[in-house]
């Protein structure tokens, strides 16, 4: 220690004393941020890889490299991943939103065949209410789209005249789970398939 | 100021507990303790935080005219919880997804700029490294205690390992905001009459 006194609080010294703070912390900060930055980049393209590996059917390419958006406004801020094997089409995985539901937008992971039908679907991020609309995550409710075709299956809860049996206590989470993946179907149609 | 450790873990689990007793840093207490997993991520951030700022600022504490102390103190502050949701992010990608917005709220944790202001401030480096470390052990301590009763009664598991079956109804108001406030109280009173005897 130094002085036991502490610094009197003059204009100078109070100006001087917090520039030097700010400014080893600014140092402090970007350092940790350019050590960090390549792991949390590389966390991100893990969970889009994992989701996508969830939804697809077996695919040797990497969808990540190959990602493509829509040019039209409705569909532009969904991300498509078209899944090949040995170079022939598998499948696509579209990444898709609903802002319908009861806390924040939820995004999910929308897998479909070649054949238009609907593969698997992986939850990526949501808020909604734990112990309720948390559900959608489970099996129980998501894993009811599996192998179903949107033509015949209509995404919509049954409450709205569709074929989605709803989580019980959950039907906004429900809804807006349907809301996205109809949007991820409409997507596909309009393009989502090259 | 002598420094009987045992005297010291029973002032921050105990006696003087940020959250049992001194009620401070309601706001993390309250929202992120919805299992016992993610109560016990939130308070070792906010004890590496602690930790940091508290070393810190006792070792700048005589260059820091009185007048700008919080400005500095808060500066400092905020730099340690940036790099500690940075490296979270990095690292722990799915504690940090659970913990989401209160990683950052950790800056206006009373229970940090407190124990700067009424501790580290006026003491010496061990003295406030030890402070520093009771207390976020006491604050993590109390926030994975009311973690895993809430997620025990709320969810029937532990630690995300469930002991009942899939379809079994929980309690599940104990996961949702009343939830948090119902057993805080619950706990505070036990605490209360625990300490009271002892005196």
């Amino acid at each position: 220690m130094p002085d036991k006194k502490k610094l009197p609080s003059t204009f100078f010294n109070m100006v001087m004393v917090l520039i030097i703070i700010s400014l080893v912390s600014a140092l402090a900060l970007g350092f940790t941020y350019s050590v960090t930055k390549d792991a949390i980049a590389q966390v991100e393209v893990k969970r889009t890889l994992a989701a996508l590996e969830q939804v697809l059917p077996e695919f040797n390419n990497n969808p990540n490299d190959e990602k493509y958006t829509l040019d039209d406004i409705k569909y532009k801020d969904l991300e498509i991943y078209p899944a090949k094997k040995d170079g022939q089409p598998v499948g696509t995985a579209i990444k898709t939103y609903s802002d319908k539901g009861f806390n924040e937008r939820i995004s999910l992971m929308v897998g479909f065949d070649i054949h238009n039908k609907i593969n698997k679907i992986s939850v990526l991020k949501h808020k909604e209410t734990p112990g309720l609309g948390t559900k959608m995550a489970e099996p129980r409710f998501k894993d009811q789209f599996n192998g179903k075709n949107p033509t015949s299956f209509t995404l919509k809860v049954k409450k709205d005249g569709g074929d989605v049996d709803a989580i019980s206590a959950a039907t906004i989470s429900s809804r807006a789970f349907c809301d996205a993946t109809e949007r991820a179907y409409q997507a596909l149609l309009a393009g989502g398939k090259k | 100021m002598s420094l009987n450790l045992k005297n010291e873990l029973i002032r921050g689990f105990i006696k003087e507990n940020a959250v049992f007793v001194l009620l401070l840093g309601m706001c993390p207490t309250l929202a992120v303790t919805g299992s016992a997993i993610n109560g016990l991520g939130m308070g070792l951030a906010s004890t590496a935080v602690l930790l940091g700022s508290n070393v810190v600022i006792s070792l700048i504490k005589d260059l820091i005219p009185d007048k700008v102390r919080i400005p500095a103190f808060i500066v400092v502050i905020a730099s340690f919880v940036t790099v500690i949701d940075l490296v979270m992010n990095a690292y722990t990608p799915d504690l940090h997804e659970q913990l989401g917005i209160f990683i950052p709220l950790i800056v206006v944790n009373c229970v940090i700029l407190g124990r700067a202001e009424a501790f580290a401030s006026k003491n010496k480096l061990t003295a406030s490294i030890v402070d520093g470390l009771v207390m976020g052990l006491g604050f993590t301590f109390a926030l994975t205690l009311l973690g895993s009763i809430r997620e025990i009664l709320g969810a029937g598991s532990i630690f995300g390992a469930k002991f009942v079956s899939a379809d079994a109804s929980t309690i599940l108001l104990f996961i949702l905001p009343p939830g948090a406030f119902i057993a805080l109280g619950f706990l505070i009173a036990f605490v209360n009459k625990v300490t009271k005897k002892k005196a």
